[in-house]
């Protein structure tokens, strides 16, 4: 069984500014991913990014993967693609399989940054073809080029609804309405404010009640809610649509936290359960580390962050880095962390995790 | 009835006038100047260092609003293509007697044509006006997001924000 120092679990902005870091100490790493190529949520990603200046903002997230992609050729970090890690056993044990064999590789620690999967949502004819997540529909259209429609429903108002309305209409798609449950729009005012110019309308207080067609999508049925969100009988309205698309947010993407034995905490306004961890990002489990998505919903710039925190400790743990050098650079990126959660859309989730992101001892 | 940004995805006249990156009447009167229509504090800065005249201020931290310094302004249309929001414009009022000049970022395509006529519409994406095509830049430096720079009569510079969306010619028979 190969024995390597350490193994990165999920190729997105924070597995690959996590191996990068390790790496650049001087570790030896692995970083495993189920996709085809790294890059995780970046590769979708055609819209120039928020964040600050210093950290790739204005940037379109598929460049600033390109970018990582070559700083981990350069540190020698090992890729493994197709591949995906299906367990966590006992002695730091990982299990991984591809297309064509079963493997365990051991690492002397292991980072987990495998990202959150898309929440559903259920009406009458959801299961009908044309109804699918704001994912899917970002992938089709920006990886694969296939436009699954060409009159759009949107189902969300946060950012990932936001954007990808905004590419539906770039890639020549009419987006019929965005729906919001809630009294507000949930994403940044400029990206609605895009699509307003647009000319798409942003339905607040609004939810679809359901979905028809014989044999794939030919309508929906949208409804306008009251302040208590319960649907007002009457308000109901048919609009022709052959894509419904969700976009109501993400939970992280915890199984193997889980089967680790981590412990947990439940945070709704993060995603759901996420595993807790201090401020090196290591979990409750010794030798494993948590960064991105998984630790909370938050953004690839948060991600990004994050990762450099997990590939620095990891790296300081196994000696390649002295405890004052490594001090000094965790403490910038907790600072850059704090501006980033500044804000009245950052403020929440700042409060959310730092009452358990505490303590930033190695443990030997 | 909800208005704002907030609640309808389009800035009410109350925040613009709120609004730091939005220049003063005299400012709009002496020629091109740049309008950030920015208003929540979100985490984002590259308009910051984007100008060459050091006319947009952010500092720390990152989620400051962008405050536009409307004497070192020029109206040049540098930061246009740097906001990640599409919410930077510049407005030349000073273009002609009867014409003042918009400029908007356009991310679509088929691009028109200098000189055509296009309809420009609103922050609601409804149709105010027609305009005349200027000028589209697009060198390298955009990193694809186009400048789009648009004629149409002064009364509707303060409202005109971009154009209708063309239609693929295919599609259009
Ligand atoms: C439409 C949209 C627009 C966005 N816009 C912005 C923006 O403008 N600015 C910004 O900062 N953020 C933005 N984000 C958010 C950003 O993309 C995410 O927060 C970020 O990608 C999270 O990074 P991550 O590394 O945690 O996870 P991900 O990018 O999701 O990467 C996780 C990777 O792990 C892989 N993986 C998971 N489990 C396994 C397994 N068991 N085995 C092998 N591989 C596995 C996944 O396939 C994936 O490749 C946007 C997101 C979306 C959806
Ligand atoms: S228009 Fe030119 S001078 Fe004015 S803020 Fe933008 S980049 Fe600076
Ligand atoms: S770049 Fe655009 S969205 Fe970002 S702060 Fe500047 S004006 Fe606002």
């Amino acid at each position: 069984m190969e024995l390597v120092e350490v193994a990165v679990i999920g190729a997105g902005p924070a597995g690959l500014a996590a191996s990068i870091e390790a790496a650049k100490a001087g570790a030896e790493v692995v970083l495993i991913d189920e996709n085809n190529r790294p890059g995780g949520q970046l590769f979708k990603q055609i819209h120039k990014f928020f964040g600050s200046k210093s950290h790739m903002a204005g940037i379109r997230g598929i460049n600033i993967a390109t970018k990582l992609l070559e700083d981990c050729e350069k540190f020698g970090v090992k890729t493994l693609l197709n591949t995906v890690a299906f367990g966590l056993f006992e002695e730091n044990r990982i299990g991984l399989a591809n297309k064509d064999k079963k493997s365990i590789l051991r690492a002397k620690r292991i980072i987990l940054a495998t990202g959150a999967s898309e929440n559903v949502l259920n009406f009458p004819g959801w299961t009908l073809p044309g109804v699918m997540g704001a994912g899917a529909l970002q992938t089709m259209m920006n990886v694969n080029r296939v436009l699954p429609g060409k009159r759009i429903l949107m189902i969300g108002s946060g950012n990932v609804g936001l954007i990808v309305s905004y590419q539906a209409l770039q890639a020549g798609a009419k987006v019929v309405a965005i729906v919001e449950a809630a009294p507000q729009i949930g994403g940044y005012g400029v990206h609605a404010a895009k699509i307003r110019r647009a000319g798409v309308p942003i339905l607040i207080s609004h939810t679809v009640k359901k979905v028809f067609g014989n044999d794939c999508v030919e309508g929906a049925v949208i409804v306008r809610l009251d302040k208590k969100w319960k649907p007002i009988l009457g308000s109901e309205k048919k609009i022709k649509v052959d894509v419904v698309c969700l976009s109501v947010g993400l939970n992280p993407l915890t199984e193997l936290a889980w089967m680790a034995g981590c412990k947990f905490v439940y945070i709704p306004a993060l995603g759901g359960h996420i595993p807790i961890h201090n401020w090196n990002m290591e979990s409750s489990k010794k030798d494993l580390y948590v960064a991105g998505d998984l630790t909370g919903v938050e953004e690839a710039s948060t991600a990004l962050e994050e990762g450099k925190l997990a590939g620095l400790a990891v790296a300081e743990s196994l000696g390649y880095l002295k405890r004052e050098k490594a001090s000094k650079r965790k403490a910038e990126i907790r600072e850059q962390l704090i501006a980033l959660r500044a804000g009245p859309f950052g403020e929440l989730r700042r409060k959310l995790k730092e009452p358990f992101m505490q303590g930033d001892e190695i443990r030997k | 009835m909800n208005k704002g940004l907030k609640f309808t995805g389009v800035i009410s006249e109350e925040e613009l006038k709120r609004c730091p990156g939005y220049p003063s009447e005299e400012r709009f009167k002496k020629g091109p100047v740049a309008v950030i229509e920015c208003i929540q504090e979100i985490p984002c800065n590259p308009c910051e260092a984007a100008c060459p005249f050091g006319a947009i201020e952010i500092g720390e931290p990152i989620t400051n609003l962008p405050v536009l310094d409307e004497k070192k302004c020029r109206g040049c249309g540098v930061c246009i293509s740097s906001c990640p929001g599409l919410a930077i414009f510049t407005v030349d009022m000073s273009y002609s007697k009867t014409e003042a000049v918009v400029s908007f970022p356009f991310e679509y395509l088929p691009l028109p044509k200098i000189g055509e006529k296009v309809k420009a519409v609103n922050r609601e994406g409804r149709i105010v006006t027609v305009g005349r095509i200027l000028k589209i830049k697009n060198s390298l430096k955009n990193d694809h997001t186009p400048i789009i720079s648009l004629a149409i009569p002064k009364k509707w510079a303060a409202e005109v924000r971009s154009i209708v969306i063309p239609q693929n010619k295919k599609e259009r028979k």
